[in-house]
């Protein structure tokens, strides 16, 4: 598949994620925030770090980078994108996801492993995983807690939305296992077109033999198989 | 020439980590009446512009677009006159 991967100024994650992708055999790439060309992609990812030093509100600038008319346009097509960290707070801010994410609630810096459970293999990013499987994938970040209002959180919980959760090593969804205060444990979430995925953790950070964790390929060879699978 | 002067808050509704943290210091501080303590952003635009009625729109529009998050946030702001520097 054509991978384009952003890089806003302040992204620090793109080239890890080019990278994974180009190992795994994909032609990947950076795309520079102030091109407008996505160079036809099958996949757009928004990348970890700190875009625009996260000034005014995480991914609130990032979000009118050149790049994001292109981005929203191909979201609006139908096209697929993955938002990691940053990136998912990039997405919400361009509103093509739900929410905000805001500074943790215990005000630390977090960057640890993390447990997280698979809440629906009906996602292109989770196909072929069984609801319930835990996946250990590190987390760094100081804005991930996730909020929603609670009428807009019920919509996204019935629509089964909700991909990831925050996790301890046995599955359980309690607060000590939640590392950011994120409301309903919630670790990663999907747009309703299913397509769009943004996630706090970082699966390209479990994603080459040199780290602890390999579980992030997981997450990248269910949505190779998903494309795979022609759906 | 016009000043916006914008005030960005979380709602009500929304936890405050910074404010609380802010609160806890304070009540060490021996400020025992502290109830709480919420955190806004405050933000100062200057226009080459005269008309307060014509630029309230396009502060509305400013803090809607970029400054202020709908989701977590709401703002108010007043508009005043400054000299030229």
């Amino acid at each position: 598949m054509r991978v384009s991967v952003i890089t806003f100024p302040g992204s620090n994650c793109d080239h890890d994620t080019v990278d994974v992708f180009a190992d795994l055999g994909h032609d990947s790439r950076t795309i520079w925030h102030k091109d407008t060309d996505l160079q036809n992609p099958d996949l757009v990812v928004l990348p970890g770090g700190f875009s625009y030093g996260d000034y005014l509100r995480s991914g609130a600038l990032a979000r009118f980078s050149p790049v994001m008319k292109e981005v929203i346009s191909f979201a609006k097509k139908g096209g697929y994108i993955l938002g990691i960290c940053n990136g998912f707070q990039v997405l919400t801010e361009a509103q093509l996801l739900p929410g905000s994410l805001l500074a943790n609630e215990q005000l630390d810096f977090v960057c640890r492993h993390q447990y997280i459970r698979v809440e629906t293999g009906n996602s292109p990013w989770t196909y072929g995983l069984t609801k319930g499987r835990i996946l250990d994938i590190p987390i760094a970040h100081k804005k991930g807690r996730f909020h929603l209002d609670r009428a807009q959180l019920e919509i996204l919980e019935n629509n089964d939305q909700v991909i990831f959760r925050y996790a301890d090593e046995a599955g359980q969804i309690t607060p000590e296992a939640n590392p950011n205060g994120s409301v309903n444990n919630i670790a990663g979430i999907c747009s309703v077109n299913r397509r769009i995925l943004g996630m706090m953790p970082h699966p390209e950070r479990a994603a080459t033999k040199a780290v602890v964790s390999s579980d992030g390929y997981e997450i990248l060879k269910a949505f190779e198989s998903f494309l795979a699978s022609g759906n | 020439m016009l000043k916006a002067k914008i005030f960005v808050q979380l709602k009500p509704s929304v936890l405050d980590p910074q404010g609380k943290a802010v609160s806890g210091t304070l009540s060490q501080l021996g400020f025992d009446t502290v109830q709480s303590t919420r955190i806004s952003r405050y933000i100062e635009i200057v226009f080459a512009e005269d008309d307060p009625d014509l630029l309230e729109p396009k502060v509305k529009e400013i803090c809607n677009t970029l400054l202020a998050n709908p989701n977590t946030e709401l703002y108010h702001f007043d508009i005043e006159k400054v000299e030229e520097s």
